[in-house]
């Protein structure tokens, strides 16, 4: 096991991170997919911020009710005890701390814990911003799940995030294909690394300043489809 | 004497239906401010809109979490070329193309709000409060010339509420006295913005009697509530956009 990880691999990863009793918020994307890697010893509670609290996973097909929606617009379930609030309710959970944790994809994360989730500032895009930003100051801990640079190699955990932010010093851990890193007030703590690679290769890799943990250890997962 | 007069009175009762959904929608005015509920494909009042549609009022600004699905409701309201200025969060959802072709055009304004600001917003506007300060935007380009307050060391961004002429709502079952129920996520919009407007309208998929509805399931009462209409079938817009229904 000394590939990076695959996108089902970096959610199970995310997954073994959140703890039995949270209440947990799954952004759009990647993120959303951490809830089917969830240890089946775990009783959590999945809110979605359009106002279900106790999401449940798909329906089968042909069971969709397109009243019964998550935050990305796709049909989910409930669960036993869930319940429904309205719009304002179910930012009140988030911006009031209720939430544990919140999974977000990003387009940058600082070394100081600023996000950058919802634009990439470009002239033309039409800009849309959606929960992201109360969900990144609201839920007490906001994980990042991401590729560790872009498409085309370059870094996403940067000095200085170049694009719009989101939220500033925000970002608890960032999950990436490559390694688990703590965001602290020493700057950015290296908890887990792929086999394959040593400091320096993920430190070519990132735009900031990488310290290795002291208990660090392998990142692995299981094989998964 | 005096209670005996009274008992024979005429009754005068609150009654707060309507027979369809044209009159549910008269007197809605050019340059009105409109909320609209719904999130995504759920709780759109889209019967309501295009009664609007066909009203025919202009210069709209709608508020509404996104700028419309496809070709109808939201979209076709925008696509009619009524709304002058669109108050929302999402505008890019999957299905916007009619939003994203005025917004480039730059035939439509655009003030883009953070989902919790727009819903704290419009629950502001219908509680009586005259502003609040909301830690949502700060050191982002969403805070730019708004005032920032440092209140117990924590920065906090000034926002001023949203109050509306006319909310239009979907909700699911409704009494005369304009009690309502939501149904599941299509709750989402409509309990604060039923709050926030000057006459708010209710398309409902149906009417019960007064006092069928457990008074501890009521979501929002009639006290935000100014006009009712039953539309017992209402379209599902993600049935049309996947091609499973026909537009109205």
């Amino acid at each position: 096991m000394s590939a990076p990880l695959t996108r089902a691999q970096m959610a199970w990863r995310v997954a073994q991170d959140i703890p039995n009793g949270a209440y947990v918020n799954l952004g759009i994307g990647m993120p959303e997919i951490v809830a089917n890697y969830l240890p089946p010893d775990r009783e959590v509670v999945f809110h979605c911020e359009n106002g279900v609290l106790g999401m449940g996973p798909m329906p089968a097909a042909g069971k969709e009710d397109y009243e019964l929606i998550s935050a990305g617009k796709r049909p989910v379930t409930l669960v036993a005890g869930g319940a429904f609030v309205h719009s304002a309710d179910s930012f009140a959970m988030i911006r009031g701390g209720h939430i544990d944790i919140c999974v977000l994809g990003a387009f940058q994360v600082s070394v100081k814990g600023d996000l950058a989730n919802w634009s990439t500032g470009e002239p033309d895009a039409v800009p849309a911003v959606g929960g992201a930003m109360d969900l990144a100051v609201g839920a007490r801990r906001v994980f990042v799940i991401s590729e560790h640079c872009t498409k085309q190699g370059a870094p996403k955990i940067v000095a200085r995030c170049s694009y719009p932010l989101t939220a500033v010093g925000v970002v608890s851990t960032i999950y990436t294909d490559l390694a688990v890193i703590d965001v602290t007030n020493g700057g950015l703590l290296v908890r887990e690394l792929i086999q394959s690679l040593d400091l320096a290769d993920l430190q070519r890799r990132t735009g900031a300043p990488l310290s290795l943990a002291r208990d660090w250890r392998a990142l692995v997962a299981p094989e998964l489809p | 004497m005096h209670c005996s007069a009274l008992a024979n009175a005429r009754r005068v009762v609150i009654d707060k239906r309507v027979a369809n959904v044209v009159q549910a929608v008269a007197g809605i005015g050019d340059g009105a401010t409109i909320h609209i509920s719904g999130f995504g494909e759920a709780g759109n009042p889209t019967e309501l809109i295009h009664a609007l549609i066909d009203q025919g009022a202009r210069e709209l600004t709608v508020v509404s979490n996104n700028a419309g699905n496809g070709h109808l409701g939201l979209a076709a309201l925008l696509e009619a070329g009524r709304v002058r200025k669109v108050i929302c969060s999402f505008p890019r959802s999957s299905h916007a193309e009619v939003f994203i072709g005025l917004y480039r055009a730059g035939k439509i304004e655009l003030e883009l709000v953070p989902q919790g600001t727009l819903a704290e917003r419009i629950r502001a506007g219908g509680a009586g409060i005259g502003a609040f300060y909301t830690p949502t935007t700060v050191g982002t380009p969403l805070a730019a010339g708004k005032e920032v307050r440092t209140i117990n060391g924590r920065d906090y961004v000034l926002e001023y509420p949203i109050r509306a002429d006319f909310a239009l709502v979907k909700a699911e079952l409704a009494d005369r006295w304009g009690n309502l129920v939501f149904r599941m996520a299509a709750r989402n919009f409509g309990p604060p913005m039923c709050m926030a407007a000057d006459t708010t309208i209710v398309q409902v998929r149906r009417i019960v009697e007064r006092g069928e509805i457990d008074p501890e399931h009521v979501v929002t009462p009639g006290i935000f509530v100014d006009r009712i209409v039953e539309v017992a079938k209402p379209i599902s817009e993600v049935a049309v956009l996947l091609g499973k229904a026909s537009a109205p």
